[in-house]
């Protein structure tokens, strides 16, 4: 267990690095950072001067050392745009995006679960049929197109929910959160779905798959031979046994839910660090390219590294040495 | 038998073949058969047809391709042409709504460019950067599993590295970096044309991990096999194995691969330009067309999205079905 937490967490430094690599490159390469800073009407000397003080006179294999060794301080300069740091950005904007990806991987489970068991026990009843025709819908329509339809149908048709932006909020130390006013959880209402749809397709899909696998095996047969109640036999021993690959997938689509909120936060206006990411690329704001790259990259690696640990903890079969992910 | 319509035996030397049968019967007992008669035989066709659904799928893939391919017969008007658009006809409403103008079936945009031209020419964008952007991970995707399943050891374990760190990233995000980094380089040196390149390269960077990896895992299986080994004792180059001996073995897969991919990538690029940061305005595709009239949509103007929107969603639903076919059809497992 220990070796193979030790080997996992190598690759996760190995990701690491090579992200902070790609990053670097990134900022020190495309386009001069000196020019980004200054006005045009700055003389040369000044220019120099501020070169030297970056020490972008350094060696290559020098600045990416500091590079590395400030992004571990959470110090990622100055935003081209916005003349802040970014971290002061990424700190006023990582609240909105972590309570929006939480509220759609919560709506993602609650729903897919037992649509899952659904259409898992009763496969061919037209309830069944109709979740499994939504959920193709749900897998080819583009996310943000959802977004749109959800704000024509509830925002501008029947007016009950809103289409843009966070509601009030609450301030609890740095934290501003919305979950605390009634506006706040309306406002969480469309992008909560927007965002967790794909993902309760992905579960249903899931659950309904590994609930026909296991309502198979002999276990089953046996626990009905006993005279178990189908609610004992369904919930008690087959959705349990589903569950080892259930909470992976939902682990690792945290990560994904993390990316993809980028989308509908531009949808609905949704003030968090995918609205941040897209306004940088809009505006070729390099720095906080580089430090959204390198705080998703940092997410992504420690869910893994979460998910590969509950994985062996969980299920017992899977404690063999060197298991591909 | 005085069967007048037949035609008399020809003669010929061989008085064993000279029997009732015409030449015409003997030539098509003994032709090879046709690769299309093979076609029309086999199970992939039986399976195709027994579908309704995919029968239905493909004829609307067939039918939104073909009408964008005929954009420029077709299309009532012609969006990019500046001149021949009119600000006074702009925000009207389809032909059947209050307000509307049959010379603009499905309205007008916020420019006052015809909706229906605009998306007949904006989904042959749409589809002509979906398969550019597909094509180039099919080559890039192929070749590095190629190599890396042939000759293992090094090459492979570095191949491999590089797509398990891009792997733990989704595609989009990797496309949006890749767009993003190249609008940076690009910005103040602006090429005609060149935001198309830049997403077909943004897509096709972001979407050739699968490939690698299905190739490579076929690769190395087919590598130990005794033609490959009789290949190399003959003396034929490791390129010439790879691409000549191999490849056709991996084709079924990445056939499969690709049409799943057509889908996502189209609607990756619909993404970035939704974004703002895939096609200008002024070369609209769904995703732009989308962007532009998901702003009017509070002042009512609901036709400028519904109907790129439809489309979009069509065209994403069509290949998607025929994409999920196409693998059960060609895994043999299923059948």
């Amino acid at each position: 267990m220990l070796a193979f937490a030790i080997r996992r967490l190598l690759e996760a430094a190995f990701v690491m690095m090579t992200v902070a690599l790609l990053a670097f490159v990134l900022f020190r390469f495309v386009g001069d950072p000196v020019n980004q800073m200054v006005g045009q009407d700055t003389s040369l000397e000044d220019r120099m001067r501020l070169r030297e003080e970056l020490g972008l006179n350094d060696p290559v294999a020098i600045q990416f050392g500091r590079f590395v060794g400030n992004a571990a301080r959470f110090d990622f300069g100055i935003s081209y745009q916005v003349k802040q740091p970014v971290t002061a950005i990424i700190a006023d904007r990582f609240p909105a995006t972590l309570e929006l990806a939480l509220a759609a991987a919560l709506f993602a489970v609650l729903l897919g679960i037992p649509m899952g068991v659904y259409t898992g026990i009763h496969r061919d009843s037209w309830l069944s049929k109709v979740f499994l025709t939504v959920s193709l819908i749900g897998v080819s329509l583009p996310t943000f197109l959802i977004g749109i339809l959800l704000i024509y149908v509830f925002a501008v048709w029947l007016g009950v929910l809103p289409s843009f932006g966070r509601g009030d909020v609450v301030r609890i130390g740095f934290w501003r959160t919305g979950l605390l006013t009634a506006s706040g959880l309306k406002a969480l209402i469309l992008p909560a779905v927007t965002l967790g749809l794909f993902q309760m397709t992905l579960v249903t899909r899931l659950v309904r798959a590994e609930m026909l696998e296991v309502l198979r095996t002999d276990y089953i047969k046996f626990a009905r031979a006993r005279g178990l109640t189908d609610r004992s036999v369904n919930f008690g021993h087959a959705l349990k046994n589903t569950l080892v690959p259930v909470i992976t997938v939902i682990g690792l689509q945290l990560g994904a839910i993390i990316a993809f909120a980028i989308i509908t936060e531009t949808v609905f206006q949704w003030p968090g660090m995918g609205l941040m990411f897209i306004q940088a690329v809009q505006s070729a704001d390099i720095p906080v390219m580089a430090a959204y790259l390198m705080l998703v990259a940092f997410l992504f690696v420690l869910i893994n590294f979460i998910v590969d640990l509950i994985y062996v903890r969980v299920d017992p079969r899977i404690r063999i040495f060197g298991r591909s992910a | 038998m005085n069967d007048t319509l037949h035609e008399a035996p020809i003669p010929t030397a061989d008085p064993a073949l000279s029997s009732a049968r015409t030449a015409e019967e003997i030539f098509i007992e003994t032709a090879p058969r046709s690769r299309a008669s093979a076609f029309f035989d086999s199970d992939l066709l039986h399976s195709f047809l027994r579908s309704k659904l995919v029968v239905a799928a493909a004829l609307l893939t067939v039918a939104l391709v073909g009408a964008a391919l005929l954009a420029p017969l077709i299309a009532p008007h012609d969006p990019y042409d500046l001149k021949s658009v009119s600000l006074l006809d702009s925000n009207t409403p389809p032909a059947w709504e209050k307000g509307g103008d049959p010379h603009f079936l499905l309205g007008t945009d916020d420019l006052g460019r015809d909706i229906l031209s605009t998306i007949l020419y904006g989904t042959r964008s749409s589809i002509l950067i979906g398969l550019c952007s597909v094509l180039l991970a099919t080559a890039i995707g192929l070749s590095l599993g190629l190599w890396a399943g042939y000759a293992g050891g090094r090459v492979d374990s570095a191949v491999m590295r590089i797509a398990d760190v891009q792997l733990t990233f989704p595609a989009i995000l990797t496309a949006l970096l890749i767009d993003g980094v190249a609008l940076a380089i690009f910005k103040n040196h602006p090429i005609e044309g060149s935001k198309f390149w830049i997403l077909v390269v943004a897509i096709g960077l972001s979407f050739w991990v699968q490939y690698a990896r299905t190739v490579r895992g076929v690769t190395l299986v087919e590598r130990n096999k005794e033609y490959v080994e009789a290949a190399r004792l003959i003396g034929i180059g490791p390129i010439r194995i790879m691409f000549q001996h191999i490849l056709p073995n991996v084709l079924g897969p990445v056939l499969v691969i690709a049409t799943i991919n057509l889908a996502l990538a189209i609607i990756t690029e619909a993404t970035l330009s939704f974004l703002g940061v895939g096609l200008p305005p002024t070369e609209p595709s769904l995703g732009t067309m989308i962007q532009i009239g998901n702003k009017y949509l509070f002042s009512g103007s609901w036709w400028m999205v519904a109907f790129p929107g439809v489309t979009l969603a069509a065209l994403a639903l069509a290949v998607n079905l025929l994409g999920d076919w196409l693998r059960d059809a060609l895994n043999p497992r299923l059948r």
